[in-house]
């Protein structure tokens, strides 16, 4: 029977983690094995094939399409500059001439006897990867890219918007229950991934991206500062692409979160390390989250960050990730095999928790998500 | 491989959707075949399996232990079935990996583009884009679409035979151009069928042949008059058997496995069993399927069957993009209370992220429920646009989709002769009270006239559709399509009874409707209903009341304006609802409050919630009945 419950979110002090590091097409890895590296050095690069521009050439030349290949100036094959004319018609005893020049520099790719389109390839554009964590490259697939591994810190949030990006890491609030202001975002903060507590505001974002903040990582989230940050409204959770000057992570969804505390206290122990930050979020088959990842100095028996859960038992730490009680953290006192009914009158898998608090609950277990470590 | 029984006593059909597989068993039981077992089991196309088999596996031996026979024999399924063991027939579904993800061309967007889309949308995929000549885009803009999309096939269609071939052989350079890459695994060519203009075969062959997988089929359009759907649409199953499907994890084990019969898409296979039921029947019918992620909508009027796919109107992961959409206050009017925008934002938001949570406080069902109201709204809105005639010419449509239609454009659907309506996904499917079921395909459709209900109780609508379809060389195909009916309209659909909605609009209050039902055991009641009101009355699945509609002079159920009608009225696990709330227009009160009072009372007069219902719209956010 399938798990109902949500896979918790990682939060681990230390492990090993890997990272692969592949080119989208093809290309050169320009590291060897067991190359220690830095986050920002170059593993990979390639090139892509250029952009390519069709001329309708015979409509410009005023010709048929069968005689456009006789008034070519250029061949396939033949390079041509932006600007440069490849083409050439003369009409009325040579008195007028019409030509077709090359709107980019480029190659001339193909010539159409049917449409009258030249298609000509721009340049390929070049595309480096880089190592995104400090760490060692462990595997080196040909051509393809490369396996780099750390030992660290490892947290991923639940929701994300921004790319890849790296910094030193630093607490801005006292507490995680501390909202993120304006008034704690200050000039020294440029370059570096900052922490806040339960929530952040348009204004501490805006204040955010003036400052040069690489990244913030806080609880939560209002979906319409979300909206005024990208300034449309996010449909689907495939993020990671947006260009808005900071990439923000928030570790517990939506609203005013406090962050957990677990969280928030393994960021603060880790201050003034260099992080790497990956917003990029995708929910649907093949679920990615945001990451930080904080590589450490030193070696102890680790197991891998991506090791898979032996699911939800008696004594699990969970979070609630629904209403009522979203956020509330507690351990698991029993799970009841059968089915109990809800207040919507629906017959679900259930289980009791008790809260920090002492107080206890029934909840669906489709509501929790377990706290792994 | 299953080796081909003579016999069709025990079948079992599997479907590998994108989270979960799911297996059902079906056994013949004196001359019905019945639904024996269900079982589940995650999908594994992904890491760390990477092996749609083991999933298939899981979900048979679930199957297996539930119903206490033996179908596996290690990792081989057994057949032929014996007394206590095995199967005669197994057959699946996919929809693994996000379906067939398509991209079609043409080269008009309202005439070659529209057929095409419909030919792929017909044979089960998702259409990312439709690239036509006239489509506004430039033609480097259009190339790097077709880069970035990274389809799974592409059908390649435009211009009429014997017409300009310029145009469609344009449209096969832009592709040359892009050189687009397939999806699924780099280490294969990319299917592209044309079937446009036959004139330009050559050209197009010479621009793409070493370029890509070049499949040349009829075209979809020889004429103006005259779409052409089927040849383009088999090879679009050839193509996804061929190179999606072979390349995707574990998939060649699983064809073997299915031999002979294909893997259908999902979506292709749901598709069949309504048009399957739809022409038994002689019934005009829309399916509509609400998942996470997207929605399904399936119509069959005029014998002419219409798939579309919503890719992004769904209950978790796209819930947000429902939203976005549909705008918030096409959301905040289904809500029977009041609530702040910026959590009910919120709250999406948190569905959106955190996609498996269920409503566990009747407040979040109702805010679900509002949601997938203006899902199904939208996803039903996109279906009519796509359900209608050629434009600009009279036409007709061979083979299966053969139909004779007069004008040009017009709507297919017509909601006064819609049959039966048949909703399934778990918002539908699984809601705690069946009349939440009917109360949304209610307000989403606004079904008009008299219009059965229903919904598809556990989704086995794909592995019946697959079995319907049997090949030509199976000598079973008589009895496969009986097994499928059966299950069908046993097991699969769950009645919930028939709505009567009078077409019109009147003074509130002044009487809509009088109905007379002589209910099974010769009782007669009558029920008399305003105009803004609803009724429900208990009839049960299986019964059937004959009855005497009297509408009020204004408004019509299907005789005509004023005209009575005298008609058998299906019972169901609802019964009978007479809705007079108005058709042509619906309407809902704009002023807040009165628009939650009227909410409040359609909700009790047809027992929609328990009583937590009326605490909680009277609570501290609620109205203060």
């Amino acid at each position: 029977m399938a798990h109902a419950y949500t896979p918790g979110l990682r939060v681990t002090e230390r492990a090993k983690i890997a990272k692969v590091r592949r080119l989208p097409l093809k290309g050169q890895v320009v590291v060897k094995l067991g190359d220690v590296v830095t986050a920002e050095t170059v593993v990979a690069r390639t090139e892509l094939p250029g952009n390519v521009q069709p001329v309708k050439a015979a409509s410009i030349l005023g010709v048929h399409q069968q005689d456009l290949r006789e008034l070519m100036l250029k061949k396939e094959g033949d390079r041509v500059e932006k600007d440069e004319i490849f083409a050439t018609n003369k009409s009325f005893f040579g008195l007028f001439k019409s030509h077709c020049h090359s709107p980019v520099q480029g190659t001339i790719e193909s010539i159409s006897d049917v449409t009258g389109q030249v298609i000509i390839r721009e340049p390929p554009i070049p595309v480096e990867v880089d190592a995104y964590i400090d760490g060692t490259i462990t595997e080196v697939v040909p051509d393809e890219g490369v396996v780099v591994e750390c030992e660290g810190a490892f947290l991923q949030g639940i929701f994300g918007v921004g790319g890849e990006t790296v910094g030193l890491l630093q607490v801005a609030t006292k507490g995680p229950d501390e909202e993120l202001t304006e008034g704690h975002i200050r000039p020294e903060h440029r370059g570096k991934v900052i922490v806040g507590g339960s929530l952040v505001r348009i204004p501490a974002l805006r204040k955010a991206v003036e400052a040069g903040v690489k990244a913030i990582v806080v609880g939560g989230l209002d979906d319409q500062d979300l909206r005024a940050l990208l300034g449309y409204d996010l449909g689907v959770a495939i993020t990671g692409t947006e260009t808005i000057g900071c990439t923000v992570v928030i570790t517990e969804g939506f609203g005013a979160m406090t962050m957990a505390r677990r969280t928030f206290d393994l960021l603060r122990s880790q201050e003034g390390q260099k992080v790497s930050v990956n917003g990029a979020t995708q929910i649907r088959a093949g679920v990615m989250r945001p990451e930080i990842v904080i590589p450490l100095a030193g070696s102890k028996s680790l197991r891998p960050a991506e090791s898979l859960s032996e699911g939800l038992t008696v004594g699990s730490q969970i979070r609630v990730i629904r209403m009522p009680h979203f956020g509330r953290l507690g351990v698991v006192r029993d799970l009841p095999p059968e089915l109990q009914k809800l207040e919507t009158e629906a017959l679900v898998r259930v289980l009791r928790v008790r809260f920090e608090s002492g107080e206890e609950a029934v909840l669906p277990r489709a509501n929790v998500e377990m706290i792994e470590s | 491989m299953v080796s081909q029984a003579k016999e069709l006593n025990w079948i079992l059909a599997t479907d590998c959707g994108s989270t979960t597989t799911k297996a059902i068993l079906i056994a013949k039981k004196g001359d019905l075949y019945r639904l024996i077992v269900r079982g589940e089991a995650p999908t594994t196309v992904e890491a760390p399996f990477e092996d749609v088999t083991r999933g298939v596996l899981n979900a048979i031996m679930e199957a297996e232990e539930l119903a206490g026979r033996r179908l596996l024999d290690g990792e081989r399924i057994i057949t032929p079935a014996t007394e206590k063991e095995g199967v005669d027939l197994y057959v699946s579904t996919s929809s693994a990996g996000g379906g067939l993800q398509m991209m079609v061309t043409g080269v008009v967007r309202s005439m070659t583009g529209e057929s095409a889309e419909r030919a792929a949308l017909g044979a089960g995929a998702i259409v990312m884009d439709i690239i036509a000549s006239n489509d506004g885009r430039l033609p480097h803009q259009k190339i790097r679409r077709i880069r970035d999309l990274r389809p799974d096939m592409i059908l390649l269609s435009g211009g009429i035979d014997g017409g300009a071939v310029t145009h469609v052989v344009e449209l096969a350079e832009i592709i040359a151009a892009a050189d687009p890459k397939a999806r699924l695994g780099a280490g294969y060519e990319l299917p592209i069928i044309y079937a446009g203009n036959k004139d330009a075969r050559t050209e197009v062959e010479a621009r793409l042949g070493d370029k890509a997988a070049l499949v040349i089929t009829d075209n979809i359009r020889p004429v103006m008059e005259r779409e052409n759907l089927m040849p383009a649409r088999h090879e679009i199953h050839n193509q996804f058997m061929e190179h999606v499907m072979k390349h995707a994890p574990g998939y060649q084990k699983l064809m073997d496995w299915t031999d002979p019969n294909p893997i259908k898409p999902t979506p292709a296979a749901v598709g069949d069993m309504v048009q399957e039921a739809a022409r038994r029947d002689k019934i005009q019918v829309i399916g509509v399927d609400i998942g996470g992620a997207t929605t399904d909508v399936f119509s069959y009027f005029q014998d002419v069957f219409v798939r579309t796919v919503s890719a992004n109107l769904g209950m978790s992961y796209s819930i947000s993009n429902v939203l976005a959409e549909a705008k918030l206050e096409n959301i905040l009017r289904w809500i029977p209370f009041d609530i702040d925008e910026g959590d009910l934002r919120n709250r999406i938001k948190n569905k959106m992220i955190r996609p498996t949570t269920i409503p566990q406080a009747l407040e979040e069902l109702l805010i679900e429920q509002a949601i997938s109201r203006e899902a199904l709204r939208l996803a039903f809105e996109q279906h009519k646009n796509l359900a209608v005639g050629l434009k600009g010419v009279q036409k007709e449509r061979t083979i299966s989709d053969t139909f004779d239609q007069t004008g040009s454009g017009e709507s297919l659907i017509s909601l006064g002769a819609l049959d039966l309506l048949v909703g399934s996904g778990g918002v539908l499917s699984h809601a705690p009270r069946r009349v939440q079921s009917a109360l949304m395909m209610l307000d989403a459709f606004l079904p008009e006239g008299i219009t059965e209900l229903a919904v598809d109780s556990i989704f086995m609508m794909p592995q019946l559709g697959v079995l319907a379809d049997a090949p030509e060389q199976d000598p079973r195909g008589e009895l496969r399509r009986k097994a499928a009916i059966d299950v069908f309209y046993n097991d699969c659909l769950v009645r919930l009874g028939t709505a009567v909605a009078p077409v019109g609009a009147g003074k509130e209050g002044a009487r809509c409707l009088k109905a007379t039902l002589v209910l099974p055991g010769g009782r007669s009641e009558t029920h008399e209903v305003p105009y803004g009101a609803v009724k429900r009355i208990d009839l049960a699945a299986g019964e059937v009341a004959e009855s005497i509609l009297e509408p009020a002079g204004g408004v019509d159920v299907g005789a005509g304006k004023g005209k009575s009608l005298k008609t058998n009225l299906k019972g169901g696990v609802v019964g009978v609802i007479l809705d007079c709330r108005g058709r042509q227009p619906f309407g809902l009160p704009k002023e807040s409050q009165e628009r939650i009072r009227k909410l409040v009372e359609w909700c009790e007069s047809l027992d929609v919630y328990p009583p937590e219902f009326s605490r909680t719209v009277a609570g501290p956010s609620g109205i203060g009945r």
